[in-house]
């Protein structure tokens, strides 16, 4: 029996672990557009949270779900346009100070319109309850949150590896002087990928909010998580993200399942074993301009 | 190529120092505050406050200062305290180290007269020994350990809301009626700091005192907010009842998630503050529960104090708001019968044991040997969703504990299972 409990925490781990790859995803691919570490996305997350809860009064969950991730792209946009696009060149403490203002005022934006109470968002009865496959219990909505994931994750792969706006995007990555000296300005490019990255910041949130507390300082508390998967996956590596993700959700289920008071503890102890015995993360590239 | 893999080793150091710095920008963002900068003037009575704002009980202390703010506007539309304005500094005291450093600076340098606030007990233990040493008053309005009115009380700590051991109480007399706690095996879920571990204690001597079994008991971190790990664990053991000692977001979460895996196993908490309910939104909690307020008690006092928050806010108190608002109020009427702000004083007559008007159908006062604020209890169970009034319906109030026929004091811990010293 023990046994099934503890392959139970690692299939829940890695259940648990596609919904941090959401999160984590987007802030790697803020990243490599421009070398800036969003400390935003947290906020762009709550955003999404927030928007989902709203369009879903009127539009219904699945409204909510759909159209939330769309604005916050809307609005991952204008955060290019205005504000990172400014700080790609720059030292990279001061992209860092300003994603965190604007953390900062996103909250307090949040706080004044929402107030600081949680709301409360229902899921759809539906989605509610488990399920039982073989001796494993899953909950119905993190298993279809799966799916979602899986068809998210899948997508994005399609289109950077094998559409022209791919090519580019990854060329752009690695060089952005030669993708240039091709003619091809790289502007545009940045902005769908920072959209696509902020966007799915929208659609984690959308997502988790009807099993978590909605409020306005909610995006902190994904930040960190996320900002630790993605140094574990290593910077600039779309499977690295993915397997760290993965990791951290097992790590966390199996440490829980043996030293329950550890459990929050486990996802640092694993980037300080990883960074220790591996500086780049897992499967961090040698791409030039991050090396 | 030399020169170009010099370049580039020089730019992987700052992309690393970038990440590292982006770590230190956020552990820094969770210790940062904003200095108030005041003097002191004779013309005001200056109180200071310090409740937490932010974290996983920030949304309860934003009750506090709405409570706070209230009674404030309504003690200086009547004139003041001793013919002055009543100034209350508020701030949010975000954890026990930021909270005592607060505390200090309030009385050393802002002129405040003594302090007051708090729902987090590890913080309010900090705050509590800085006051000790300047030997000015403290009260510790939201806090519910009882190691405050026990092991850790001091001279100048007064606590107002309902320990750990009356809120068990509270919920236990409800089930041991119902015949839920005889040979029934309980699983407790823990939240993890001072507070969790006191509350743990005392279902635990509850468990013991009435024959319940208890099977097993995790202890889950204050910033968790995925709980499946622990949701499968309470399934592995197979018990009769959950039992949630849990605090602010932690509750929220848990009864969230428990909801949304249906777990069968019936729940009971012996903590809850309404928000956190609220916040879980209808059709997802259950079970029963203990309280110090709901604004659905029907008295005069709380009635109107309901209909008035309702009319300024667009939504009715929470206990916090309450139990802020009557400890304000207490506050003003001790220091206009001695009049005086002394510390010294205050502590005097507050021992001496005079009665107040807390807005439910006993009055309360403080018991002397151990500062706590004597009061009735409540157990609340679940309203049907079809008989909610409105989305904060959400709770049916039991009837107060102790009954009427009982001393208050029945419900609270003696000397002898929580000794104080003072």
């Amino acid at each position: 029996m023990e046994l099934v409990f503890l392959l139970e925490q690692v299939v829940n781990g890695l259940v648990l672990g596609g919904y941090y790859l959401l999160v984590a995803l987007g802030l790697a691919l803020v990243f490599s557009v421009g070398g800036v570490v969003n400390l935003a996305h947290g906020a762009f997350y709550a955003i999404g949270a927030y928007l989902a809860h709203a369009i879903a009064e009127r539009a219904g969950f699945l409204g909510g779900v759909l159209l939330s991730p769309v604005l916050v792209a809307l609005l991952g946009m204008l955060f290019e346009r205005t504000l990172l696009r400014r700080f790609y060149e720059a030292d990279p403490i001061r992209g860092l100070l300003v994603t965190f203002g604007l953390a900062m005022i996103v909250e307090q934006l949040l706080r004044i319109v929402f107030g600081a109470a949680p709301i409360p968002v229902a899921m759809p009865a539906a989605l509610k309850g488990s399920v039982l496959l073989g001796d494993f219990l899953f909950s119905r909505y993190r298993l279809a949150m799966l799916a979602v994931v899986v068809l998210v994750l899948a997508a994005i792969w399609f289109l950077l590896h094998r559409t022209a706006f791919g090519r580019v995007v990854r060329a752009g990555i690695d060089r952005p002087d030669m993708v240039a000296a091709l003619g091809i300005r790289l502007a545009p490019y940045r902005l769908a990928v920072v959209a696509l990255g902020v966007g799915l910041a929208g659609l984690a949130g959308a997502l988790f909010a009807p099993i978590a507390v909605v409020h306005p300082a909610m995006g902190e508390e994904i930040l960190t998580t996320a900002f630790v998967v993605v140094v574990i996956g290593g910077l600039g590596s779309l499977w690295g993200v993915i397997l760290a993700a993965l990791l951290v959700g097992v790590t966390r289920g199996v440490t829980i399942h043996f030293v329950p008071a550890a459990g929050e503890a486990s996802m640092y102890l694993l980037m300080f074993l990883v960074l220790l015995l591996r500086p780049r993360g897992l499967l961090g590239e040698r791409i030039g301009r991050f090396e | 190529m030399d020169g170009e893999r010099a370049t580039a080793d020089r730019t992987a150091t700052t992309r690393r120092r970038a990440v590292l710095a982006g770590g230190g920008v956020l552990l820094a963002g969770a210790v940062s505050g904003f200095p108030a900068i005041v003097r002191a003037q004779a013309d005001v009575v200056r109180l200071g406050h310090l409740t937490p704002r932010t974290g996983f009980l920030g949304a309860l202390g934003d009750y506090a200062v709405l409570g706070l703010e209230m009674a404030k506007e309504e003690i200086n539309a009547a004139g003041g305290v001793l013919g002055r304005r009543l100034e209350i500094l508020s701030e949010d005291s975000i954890n026990p180290d930021t909270a005592a450093t607060k505390a200090t600076r309030m009385l050393e340098r802002d002129g405040v007269a003594f302090l007051v606030g708090e729902i987090s007990s590890a913080s309010a233990l900090a705050i509590s020994q800085v006051a000790a040493r300047a030997k000015r008053l403290f009260v510790a309005v939201g806090p519910r350990s009882d190691v405050l009115r026990g092991k850790n009380c001091n001279r100048y700590m007064f606590c107002t809301d309902i320990p750990n051991t009356v809120m068990v109480n509270a919920v236990g007399r409800a089930l041991l009626r119902d015949g839920m706690v005889k040979g029934k095996k309980f699983f407790t879920v823990t939240s993890d700091y001072v507070f969790g571990h006191d509350l743990l204690r005392a279902a635990k001597a509850f468990f013991a005192a009435n024959g319940a079994l208890h099977v097993g008991d995790e202890l889950v971190a204050t910033d968790v907010t995925d709980f499946s790990p622990y949701l499968l664990k309470v399934r592995q053991s197979r018990p009769d009842i959950v039992c949630l000692n849990l605090a602010g977001n932690q509750v929220t979460n848990f009864v969230k998630q428990y909801a949304e895996f249906g777990l069968p196993y019936p729940t009971v908490g012996f903590n809850l503050n309404t928000a956190d309910a609220w916040a879980a939104g209808p059709g997802n909690l259950s079970g029963t529960w203990p309280t110090v307020w709901y604004h659905t008690l029907d008295t005069p006092g709380s009635r109107a104090f309901v209909a008035a928050f309702t009319e300024k806010h667009g939504k009715p108190p929470e206990n916090h708001a309450w139990i802020t608002y009557v400890v304000i109020k207490m506050l003003a009427r001790a220091m206009e019968e001695i009049k005086s702000t002394d510390s010294e004083q205050l502590v005097a007559y507050f021992e001496k044991g005079p009665t107040f008007d807390i807005l439910k159908k006993r009055p309360a006062h403080f018991r002397a040997w151990d500062h706590q604020l004597i009061q009735e209890a409540y157990p609340f169970s679940v309203k049907p969703a079809d008989k909610m009034k409105d989305k904060w319906d959400l709770m049916e109030l039991g009837p107060a504990v102790p009954a009427e026929n009982e001393p208050l004091e029945v419900i609270y811990p003696t000397a002898e299972q929580n000794s104080c010293v003072l």
